[in-house]
């Protein structure tokens, strides 16, 4: 089993077409939607977890390439700019995934990228403009 | 035994000093009592870093050729705003100043991406920074318009001047409200579904001197990474604010003015702030180090954050309208564990004030003291305190007809 945390861009004339349902049922794979902002005046953006077996995910994967989709690690949409960062821990209650956890002892923040779904809570929160979605 | 300033200092001249963090102080008077530890140690060194609205700098840029007389005139750095009421080129840049034509809340919330904060910040970074002025023409000053990069390392005097820092204590803030609200103590989930607060706590400086017994007009202090004074008490100094037995403040309380020189100081420990849906504003590091005179004032400094309260006030109704009223009073020992129970509901929490930052500063300042490169200054007057009888006073508003 592989699991992958991905960000899928489709253009506005691909809105229609259901690809979590035929990644489901053509390819046999887990999707999970983690954020979605589909419209018809703009691009999608679809935030997927996408777990099942190699060859199965890699067939999945060819799938989307095929039809226009452009795929991209989800890590590469978020990134912490630690030398901003004051770790003041404002941000912290608003982490609905606890992506970003607070060290109790030192009192200094980490972010998990692999526990981030990329919903954007932290952005206006930050004091200091220290985390950045590139979206 | 009551030690002085004096040989205080001399120790500290001669590299002996004791110097401890107010965090340190803690379990070495467990360890060893108040007696022995107030006769070991000479200094404690507290610290605090978070957002300080009520900052500022004025600066001298010298003149022009020909002169002008920005006095009366409108000047921007940058594109901020600065107060231009003084001399020919002296002039103050507030930490709150937007440009003009910022959007602020037009559509609601302002992101305030730059301002004055953000400008001191540049200057301290090193940048060079747009400075664009109009006046009204003079016989002596006859310009009238006047545009130039300035560096701090070029202009004249260049200070921080902070009207009131470093507040004693703090509101913990939270929303009653079923909406979200974006205030100076950050976005405030609706129905209380986080809290927020600002202190460094146990090694916030006027915590560990809860009497201003040492600190006063003249105190030498580590101020955004440089050296600076003590000039003042801050604006809204409220020292007759309910305490514990043990004369922690439960509320506002104590402030300070601080000034010092600009151009010692850091990116490091000046940060300029956006607060969304509120504006901009300034973080600052300040640290002062406390002489350990005798076992009072030793003892004073032993605050843990189990012992310091603070009341948890409604943002969305309470502080705007300004009710009075807590939700509840909890200790910073709880506020910094993440969670808090208010109104039998379990609320997480985050911090405006960064504690790593604070512990950060009070280990600088101990080194600074222990290496003999930072004398302890002597007040020629200590901050009011309990029995100046002062207190903040509400405006009475008089309506003009």
């Amino acid at each position: 089993m592989l699991k992958k945390r991905l960000v899928l861009t489709f253009p506005q004339t691909m809105v229609e077409e259901p690809i979590t349902y035929r990644l489901i049922k053509d390819y046999d794979l887990v999707v999970n939607i983690l954020r979605a902002r589909i419209s018809r005046e703009e691009e999608g953006r679809l935030i997927i977890e996408i777990s099942g077996e190699k060859e199965a995910l890699d067939k999945g994967l060819n799938y989307l390439k095929k039809i226009g989709v452009a795929i991209q690690p989800l890590a590469k949409d978020v990134r912490w700019l630690e030398d901003r960062c004051t770790h003041c821990t404002v941000c912290v209650p608003l982490c609905p995934t606890e992506a970003i956890v607070v060290d109790r002892q030192r009192m200094e923040i980490s972010f998990d990228k692999d526990r981030c779904i990329v919903c954007g809570a932290c952005i206006p929160a930050c004091p200091y403009k220290a985390v950045e979605i590139l979206f | 035994m009551a030690k002085t300033l004096a040989e205080i200092n001399e120790k500290i001249k001669k590299g002996e000093a004791v110097v401890v963090t107010a965090e340190e102080i803690i379990d070495l008077v467990d360890e060893k009592g108040i007696k022995k530890a107030a006769q070991e140690v000479d200094v404690v060194t507290s610290a605090t870093f978070g957002p300080m609205c009520s900052s500022g700098i004025y600066l001298n840029i010298g003149h022009s050729k020909p002169k002008i007389k920005l006095g009366g005139g409108k000047a921007y750095l940058n594109e901020v705003p600065v107060y231009t009421g003084l001399a020919a080129v002296d002039f103050y840049l507030g930490a709150t100043a937007l440009p003009d034509d910022d959007p602020r809340n037009r559509v609601h919330p302002g992101e305030f991406r730059y301002g004055g904060g953000h400008v001191i910040e540049d200057l301290v970074s090193g940048k060079d920074v747009k400075f664009v002025a109009t006046a009204h023409g003079t016989d002596c000053y006859p310009r009238k318009s006047l545009e130039t990069w300035i560096n701090l390392k070029d202009v004249n005097e260049a200070v921080l001047f902070n009207p009131r820092n470093a507040y004693q204590n703090y509101n913990v803030a939270g929303n009653l409200s079923d909406k979200v609200i974006y205030t100076y103590m950050g976005i405030l989930q609706p129905n209380l579904g986080n809290a927020n607060y600002c202190s460094a706590g146990q090694l916030s400086p006027l915590f560990n001197d809860p009497y201003y017994k040492t600190i006063g007009v003249g105190t030498r202090i580590f101020l955004g990474g440089g050296v600076g004074y003590v000039v003042w008490q801050g604006t809204q100094h409220n020292p007759t604010a309910p305490r514990t037995e043990k004369g922690v403040p439960r509320s506002g309380a104590g402030t300070m003015a601080v000034l010092g020189n600009l151009k010692q100081m850091s990116p490091e420990w000046l940060k300029g702030t956006s607060m969304t849906g509120y504006g901009v504003t300034l973080s600052v590091g300040i640290g002062v180090p406390i002489p350990i005179l005798n076992e009072e004032i030793l003892s004073y400094t032993t605050v843990k954050d189990e012992e310091i309260l603070a009341q948890i006030v409604d943002y969305s109704e309470a502080y705007p309208q300004r009710k009075s009223g807590s939700l509840g009073e909890v200790s910073y020992a709880q506020l910094k564990s993440g969670k808090i129970t208010v109104q039998g509901k379990e609320v997480p929490t985050g911090s405006l004030s960064s504690y790593a930052k604070a512990r950060k500063i009070a280990s600088l300042l101990k080194d600074w003291i222990k290496k003999g490169e930072f004398l302890l200054a002597e007040p020629v007057e200590l901050l009011p305190s309990v029995e100046s009888g002062i207190s903040f006073k509400p405006l009475k508003e008089r309506p003009i007809k």
